[in-house]
This record gives structure tokens, sequence and C-alpha cells, in this order.
């Protein structure tokens, strides 16, 4: 018995041995792959984003350390991330000197349009993210590699290596979010192994590099509290200082010089800039939007009836509202309110995080918590919901479920990223690369879930059965799928068929309200997963 | 890349959650082996695997039109882009009978119509198109030079609309009916995704359509349904859609031996052969005679048109190509020796010479892979040692070589790095030197791709074969660099693009030698095969 037993332990080592192997193989092609269709996306459209990511090149490398978060010299791109952010772009800015990029302006402090970047500047930049994405890579390799069997190892590769939400924002639009993302993925690898210590150290270093993942930090304290500080009263208050050591000095080390330099509290207020509005220029897709859709229909309503309703001095479509939000009939929301909301819906998983700290349900605890953030935040970006999409990909193949609610996720979540992009050229890239997304999911879910046929002669018994026809995403699925479509078409043909070039903001407010519609119901699927299953 | 949908997955697709609903579905294998094939190994092309394959290649089309157009930007002659808008200003504005004709509006020696009328007409259509739009792209000689960047994205649309319209429906009928009809022999472990993948990818084709700009897509497009018409028996559509082909572009006649020497040898084993063969010439004839219905009124007009497909006046070679002459005129000034028209007595016989033997299996016993394979031989003959060949005909040997990827998959992977490298002088003018390397990178990835082609063939190669890959792939990356890093002598300004074009060229050769004999290894069992098809 015992020879059988350590024979099987043996295989197992091997297997996994291998495997490892094989995934890191598997892995590296993918991200090959796509960072071949990166390299081609190297001349498409940038936003200002990529101006203002080569200003803080510029910046951290000719601008000392103090004056990194007072210099004003280009308003528009003014530091507004964490100082490890700071400290990366400080990194990035080195080989540029050695490569004899100062003639190019890539270092230069005064702004310039984004679209006139000289080939050099382009180059370095775009090949900066491609590169840095290897984090990216490393953590899904961590990730992916512990999902046996093979086929499921594959379909998690592919789903976080050709995210097309994330070519879109990193390699289009221009942002860091795959090494970002990349540190979020480490932690919860690490997390999973049982690596609490490693997994803390990379999670205060994600939020010192970019503030808004501080909507996970309630839910990492609960849990690393309960599972990492458990024990008797001295091992636990022990590791508890161990943690709070090590977290303190990755503080240390990103605020500290300028802490030391009496800038910490221009530093908080780049950083926490209350003064902007509570929704974005495009308004992300979630609760919020149904708030002021409300707020504006009861006030066209109740000025019908005859009450005198106050309009409103700022259009919420037409850009940065500032403080200035006000709505004409509900209640004024304030940024306490949102904080408030935030921690109240994302409590039922910090009570389960308490009551039983495992480490199997943490990446939807997680994946929920930021769900809860993006949907109750304040000024929330729609590029934040990379932040749950991205992890809940690791567990889409969990269960028929999950992909299925993965599937319309990853789709509504790229597609509220579209008016990102809205130049011409782009406009077929985008489409092209959410549509091989969804066919790729498509196939792998359907071949990894080898759906049962239901017997012939069991529909002839139970009618009920062929009523309830289904694909593989339900009814449901189909219909707001088909929705979606709509949706775009509107936006595309019908509406300047129609309205011509007035009304501008009608399409883009269709597609947030239409893509809050899912993004509810995925939060309310996401609760009730955790309420029954952890 | 992608899995083919599981045959029970896809029956059920329709009603599947049914069962999926009542909870009784389970993950699959758990020792993963069915599900682990996500990826390649089906020799079944599933409706979801084409569409994909062919939205990746249509996805790689648009990232590499992003890239700058050839003579972008360079005034005076600008360069291919420049043509085509060109001749869709001349075609939209000036009446049929004037477009090979120098007239006060259409200045031949500024880009003259040089290719047979369906790409006129094709110019004319798309012209169509741009004008309801940007007619100020349009408009006549005052839009000489013009570019946007509107008129790029609306230019750059024509040549994937025509793409998607022509070459990939006639890859996937090509990818279908050749595992339908089983040509490549046993197709256990061959991957019909991999295969129609290394067809549209092929990243020469890519780069001159999408980057450069021209139109190969339809000719090669064309000529690849004309194949695919012909292995699944229909010769009268495959005629009719090679002559549109030739009709398309006047290099399509590089395939002309191949066709007619398969459809020769076909008809003389049938019962009426006189017949036969004139059924297939009434039907060449007819498709002539209907694109070339405005120029046969008069011979003068058919001699215009014909004089400016055929510019003998031109040299041997332009520019730098990988061919016998270009080759050798480092050691032979030819051009120096032999007058024009003694240069291309020499270059037509050279080119017979080339072609006859795979010719002449054909004749002797057609068989669908040796139909393949004497289409990558007489096209080859005529890169070779035809008169005016330029570097971008290498893409209609390339087509056959693609289309025998499974056969000769190492050969094939080795033809496309060298095909690239005697186009990378080009690429280098026309500023698509990041997109070249992408998409060689993106196919070597799809070649090498961890579960596509065959496993076993894979090991099969021999250390001597790897060996020579190896000192291959250094010799170019070599070229590569020291064409990319270093300044040529000041006595021989184009010593580079020699030393390239001859490296090639001995590859080249090397190659179609090879895939001569086996072409002609072929002829035994594959003519019995059909005689006894035949008597059944």
């Amino acid at each position: 018995m015992a020879w059988l037993g350590f024979a099987s332990l043996l295989l197992r080592c091997l297997e996994e041995q291998q495997g490892r192997g094989a995934a890191m193989e598997e892995a590296v092609w993918m991200w090959a792959v796509a960072a071949c269709v990166k390299a081609l996306l190297i001349p498409s459209y940038r936003s200002t984003d990529f101006e203002v990511h080569r200003h803080w090149l510029a910046l951290t490398s000719s601008v000392p350390l103090r004056r990194w978060y007072s210099d004003t010299s280009a308003p528009c791109c003014t530091l507004d991330y964490p100082p490890l952010f700071a400290y990366f772009q400080r990194l990035l800015a080195l080989p540029a000197t050695s490569l004899g990029l100062h003639p190019s302006g890539l270092l230069h402090l005064s702004p310039s349009p984004p679209s006139s970047a000289p080939l050099p500047v382009l180059l370095y930049l775009r090949l900066s993210v491609i590169v840095t994405d290897l984090v990216f890579l490393l953590a899904a390799v961590r990730l992916a590699r512990r999902r046996l069997p093979i086929a499921r190892r594959s379909i998690v590769l592919v789903l976080l290596l050709w995210s097309p939400a994330l070519l879109i924002v990193d390699h289009i639009h221009f942002q860091y979010n795959g090494y970002l993302l990349g540190i979020l993925l480490l932690s919860l690898s690490f997390l999973e192994e049982g690596k609490d210590l490693a997994a803390g150290i990379a999670f205060s270093v994600l939020i010192c590099s970019k503030h808004l993942f501080l909507i996970a930090a309630p839910l990492y304290f609960v849990y690393l509290l309960r599972h990492y500080c458990r024990g008797s009263l001295w091992k636990a208050s022990g590791r508890f200082l161990i943690m709070g050591g090590v977290v303190g000095a990755v503080f240390v080390a990103a605020f500290g010089p300028f802490f030391y330099y009496g800038q910490i509290q221009q530093v908080l207020s780049r950083l926490f800039p209350f003064g902007r509005g509570l929704c974005h220029a495009y308004w992300a897709p979630n609760f919020w939007v149904f708030y002021i859709v409300i707020d504006k229909l009861l006030a066209v309503v109740l000025s019908k009836l005859g009450f005198d309703i106050p309009s409103p001095e700022a259009s919420f479509t037409g850009g940065l509202v500032g403080n200035s939000s006000h709505f004409a009939v509900l209640p004024q929301v304030t940024p306490l309110i949102t904080f408030v909301m935030v921690l109240l819906s994302m409590s039922p998983c910090l009570i389960k995080a308490f009551q039983k700290p495992q480490a199997k349900h943490l990446i939807r605890w997680v994946a929920y918590a930021f769900t809860c953030g993006f949907m109750f935040g304040w000024h929330v970006h729609e590029k934040a919901s990379l932040h749950f999409t991205i992890p809940l990909a690791v567990i889409s193949v969990d269960s028929l479920n999950d992909a299925r609610h993965y599937f319309l996720l990853s789709i509504v979540s790229c597609y509220s990223m579209f008016p990102l992009l809205f130049e011409p050229q782009e406009y077929p890239i985008k489409v092209l690369l959410l549509t091989l997304y969804a066919i790729a999911m498509w196939i792998g879910f359907s071949s990894y879930f080898k759906l049962v046929v239901v017997p012939a002669e069991d529909k002839v018994h139970n009618p009920s059965t062929s009523d309830r026809e289904e694909t593989f995403i339900g009814k449901f699925g189909t219909i707001y799928l088909l929705g979606l479509l709509g949706v775009e078409l509107w936006g595309q043909l019908l509406h300047p068929y129609i309205f011509g070039s007035s009304l501008p903001f009608l399409p883009l407010m269709m597609i947030s309200i239409y893509c809050a519609i899912g993004m509810v119901c995925s939060w309310a699927w996401q609760l009730r997963q955790i309420l029954q299953r952890t | 890349m992608f899995d083919d949908i599981h045959p029970m997955a896809r029956k059920t697709e329709a009603r599947g959650s049914a069962a999926a609903a009542s909870g009784r579905h389970t993950p699959a294998d758990v020792d993963g082996v069915a599900a682990s094939s996500f990826l390649w190994s089906t020799t079944v092309l599933a409706p979801s695997t084409a569409v994909a394959v062919a939205l990746f290649a249509l996805l790689i089309r648009l990232l590499v039109s992003l890239g700058p157009y050839s003579g972008q930007g360079t005034p005076s002659m600008y360069g291919d882009y420049e043509a085509q808008r060109h001749w869709m200003e001349i075609t939209l504005h000036t009446p049929t009978a004037e477009w090979y004709r120098n007239t006060a509006a259409n200045n031949l020696s500024y880009w003259g119509l040089d290719y047979p009328p369906l790409t006129a007409y094709q110019s004319l259509a798309h012209a169509f198109l741009i004008n309801a739009s940007i007619p100020e792209s349009l408009a006549l000689s005052s839009s000489r030079g013009f570019e946007s960047h509107k008129s790029k994205l609306a230019m750059r649309w024509t040549v994937l609309s025509s793409d998607l319209l022509v070459l990939f429906p006639a890859a996937i009928y090509f990818v279908s009916v050749y595992f339908r009809r089983n040509v490549g022999g046993d197709a256990k472990g061959r991957s019909s995704p991999w295969f129609l993948a290394m067809i549209l990818l092929n990243p020469c084709l890519i780069l001159i359509d999408h980057g450069h700009f021209q139109y190969n897509c339809i000719s090669l497009g064309l000529t690849l349904g004309a194949i695919a018409a012909i292995l699944s028996q229909k010769e009268i559509t495959a005629s009719i859609l090679f002559c549109l082909a030739i009709n398309h572009k006047q290099m399509s006649l590089y395939y002309a031996p191949a066709f007619f020497s398969h459809l020769l040898g076909k008809c003389f084993r049938r019962k009426n052969p006189i017949f036969e063969v004139l059924k297939l010439g009434l039907v060449v004839i007819g498709i002539f005679a209907l694109v070339w219905w405005p120029y046969i009124h008069s011979v003068q007009s058919v001699m215009e048109v014909i004089h400016r497909l055929a510019p003998f006046e031109r040299g041997v070679f332009e520019d730098y190509v990988a061919n016998f002459w270009c080759s050798t005129s480092m050691l032979i000034k030819w051009k120096r020796i032999f007058t024009i028209s003694t240069m291309r007595f020499i270059c037509s016989i050279a080119t017979i010479l080339a072609f006859f033997p795979s010719f002449v299996q054909q004749i002797k016993s057609p068989s669908d892979l040796g139909f393949l394979y004497s289409l990558l031989n007489s096209s080859f003959s005529f890169y070779l040692f035809s008169y005016q060949v330029h570097e971008k005909s290498i893409l209609l040997p390339l087509l056959p070589a693609s289309l025998l990827a499974l056969q000769e998959p190492t050969l094939f992977g080795w033809l496309i790095n060298c095909s690239l490298l005697s186009m990378y002088p080009l690429v280098c003018r026309d500023k698509l030197s990041l997109q070249y390397g992408s998409v060689l990178a993106l196919f070597a990835l799809i070649f090498y791709a961890p579960h596509g082609k065959q496993h076993g063939r894979v090991d099969k190669s021999s250390t001597k074969r790897v060996a020579l890959l190896t000192v291959g792939l250094i010799c170019s990356a070599v070229l590569h660099l020291v064409y990319l890093g270093l300044e040529p002598p000041k006595r021989y300004p184009f010593l580079f693009e020699a030393l390239i074009m001859s490296f090639c060229f001995s590859q080249f050769v090397i190659y179609t030698v090879y895939t001569n004999i086996k072409q002609w290894m072929l002829l035994d069992h594959s003519s019995l095969k059909m005689r006894v098809k035949k008597d059944s």
C-alpha cells in the first residue's frame, strides 16, 4: 500500500514538473503571438495618456525627486500615480539615455501632441509596454499551471494573454495595465500557493504603484489577518507584526522620500483629487448611470407636472463636471456616500473571508471587491472593469456557470471600452479583436464543457425541456448580446443617418446604460455566488 | 490556436444547454487528451475554426495596413499606391477605349495602365466607391499625388475587401477540397486550420498587398479558386477562374504551363479528347472575348493594350531580383552583351527549358498532387528565367508552395524566409521594417505552433537537415543585419542587394530542382490510381 501511495505521489510530482515546463512553453508561445500583434499596433492611434506617460519619463529623469509632485511645467500631465509608479517610470527612462534618444525629445519636459510623436519616441514607449507585460506573462503562468487538466490550463492562458480589453487599453490607448495587473495576479498566485507574506508584499507594491487597487485592501486585510495571523495569540501577534513590518517597509520605501522632503501633503492631494465629479466624461457603466438617468427622467416628469425643478447648470455628458454635479431631484452624492456604499456592498465577502479564510475562494472575493468598487465608486473609469474581468478569467473554467458569466462579462467589459478608440482607422481592429476573443471563448468553453445531448425520448416525454432550448450562453445571454449588437449598429449607422451630427452624446449614453445593465447583473450574480458557494 | 468544437458539442449547440441547465454537464476528460487538442489536430475544417483563422488573418492584414504605403510623401512619381489611385482616376474619367491610349487626359508616361482589362474594371469599380465619399482624391489630373488620411483608409479598404471577397473564400474552398479529396495522401495527424493559416498568413503577400499596396490577392485568389476547382473535377469553372486571373494580372501566365499540361493530360484520358479540348478552348476564348470586349473591335486597339502589357523596351530585370539574370549579371553583363531582342529570345528558351520537365510529367500522368508541384515548378521557372521580372513576382511561386505546406513543411518555411529576404530591400524602401519583422515572427510562431502540423514530421528531421537550416538561417540573419547596419563601399553601392539576391537565388534553384525531382517521383503510383478511378 505504502509503495502504491509513494508511486502515485512520484507520478504526480513528475506530471506536475512536466506540466510546468509545458505550461511555460505554451504561455510563451501565446505571449509571443500577442506580442507580434502588439508590435503591429505600434503605429496605431494613441490617446493623451501617451503624452502623459512620456512626460512622466521626462519629469522623473530631469527633475529632482522632491519636486516630482509639485512640478507644474505641463498642466496636462501632472504626476498623479503613487511613488512606486514614478520610480518605475524613472527606471524606464534609464536605458533611453544610453540609447542616445535625447535628440528625439523623449525626455523633454515640454508637451507635444501624441499623434506627432517621432518614431524613436513612439517605438520606445510602445516597446516598454510590451516588455513590461512580461510581468503579466509570469503571473499568468503561475496561476495557470495549477489548473489541470491541460485543456483547462490552455483556456486560462488564452483568456488571460489574448484579452482584447487589455490590448485596447494598453497597446492602442496606451497605459501600463498589463504590468500592474501582472502584479495583482502575482499576489493572487502567491495567496493560492499559501505564500501569504509574498502576497502581502506584492499587493502593497501594487497599491504603491496605482492606488485604484486600494479597493481590495479591506479584503486583503481581513484575509491575511485571519489566514496568515492564525494560531495562538502569541504566534498570531508575531505574524501580524511581521506582515505589518513588511508592508510598512514597502510603504516607507515608496512614500518615505517624499515625507523626508515634506512633500507628503502635495503627494496625497495629487493622488486623491476629489474635486473631480462623480462620473468621468464618458460614464463608466456602473450603478451611478442609472442614478443619473432616473434623476433626469424624474426632473422632466416633475417639471411637466408643474413642479419647479432647477435645471442643472452643467451637463453630465459635457466632460469634467467638477463638484457641481448637482442632481435635480435625487439627493446629492458625495465621496463619503460612495465610500460607504462600496464598503457596504463588499461586506458579504469580507464577512465570508473572516469566517472561513480559504485560498480557493480568494480570486472570487477579490474580483467581487473590485466589482463593488467599480459599481459604486467615485469617478470611476471604464478601464477599471479590467481589475475584475482579468482575475475572473482565471476561475472562468471552474464551472459552466462561471464560463457563461465570464463569456458575457468579458464581452460587455471590452465593449464598454470601445468609445476609447473613436477613429475610423481603429474601428475594425477593435471589433475584430473582440469577435476573435468571443469565438476563442466559445470554442474553448464548449469543447471543454462537452454539453451532454438530451436523449430524443426525453424530449418526447418531457416537452418542457424542448421549450427551454438554449445555447451555451442561454436565452438571456443571447438576447442581451443581440441587444449589444443593436446598440452598436444604432451608434454606427442609424444614429448618424437619423440625427446627423447632432446629439453626439446619445450613442455613448446608450453604450453606458446598456453595458451598465450587464455590469449590474454580473455584480448581482457574483454576489449570489459568494453567498451560496463560499 | 483554436480548437475544433468537439463533434458532440457541435451537435448540441442548438439544444445543448437544456441538458446543461439540468446539471448534466461535466468538465471534460480528466486525462485531458481529447480536450488538449485545443488546437489544430483535425482534418475537418469546422465553420467556427475556419472563421476564427480567417478573422485572425484579416486582423493581421488590418494591422499591417496601418503602416506606410509605397511612395508615401515622395513627390513627382510616388509609388504603386499612386499608380493604383491614378488608374482609378483614369478609368473613372476617360472612356474605356482610351484607357490604354496616350491622350491629353491620359498621359501614359505617368503610371500608364499596364495590366489587362480586368484590373482596369476593378479600378473602375473601386473608383465608384471612393468617388462617392472623397471625389477630390480622384479628380482628373488635379488629384495627382493626392494623399490624405481618409483616402489612405479608403484605398486600404478596397484591398482588404478584395482580399476578403476573393482570396479568403478560395482558400477555404481549397482547404476543404484538399482534405475531402485526400490530396496529400494519408490525412492522419494533419491539421486543416494550420494549413488554412499557412495559406492565408503568407507574410510576403500580406506585406505587398497591405503594406506596399497592390491587388495581388485578386489574381492569386482567382488562381487558387481555379486550382481548387481542378482538384474537385470542375474543369470549366477552373478555366473560367484562371482566365479571369490572367486577365487581372498577366503574371498569372506563370501558371499557364501547369494548367495547360494538366488539363491536356486529363483530356487525353477521356473518351473524346478532341471534344474535351475544344470545350475548354471555347470557354477560354469566350472569357477572353468578354473581358476584352471594348478592344476587340479593331486590331489597332488590341495591339495598343498588348503593347502596354508587354513592355519589352524595358530591361531584362528591374531593381534587384533573385533570378538567374540578375544574380549572374555580376559576372556576365547580359545587358551589354546582347540586344534586347536576342535577350528576349534567350529568356524565352531558358524559361521553356526550365518548365519543360514538369510540363511533360503532367501530360504523361496528371494527378492532383503532381498538379500542385507542377504549378510550383512552372511558376518558379518563369520567376528565375523569364524577361522583365520584379521582386514581387516571388508571390507567384509562393502560392503553390503554400499549398504544398503539408507535403514539404520545412522547405516551405525556409522558402518563405528566403522570399522575405529577397523582398527586404523593397520593404526597407517602403519603411515597412516593423511590419516585416512582426509578420515574419508571427508566421514563424504559427508555423511552429505547439500542437500544429504533424508531430511526427518535425522529429524526423535529421541532424544534417537541422545543421543545414541553421547555416541558412545564420546567413539570412547576417544579410539582414549587413543590409541594415553597414554602409556599402562607394565603388559598389548596390553590393549588399546583389549579395542578398544571389543568396536567395541559390536557395530558390535548389528548392525548385528538388521539387522537380519530387514531381517526377510521383509519376508511378499516382497515375495508376487515376486509371483505376477512371475505369470505375
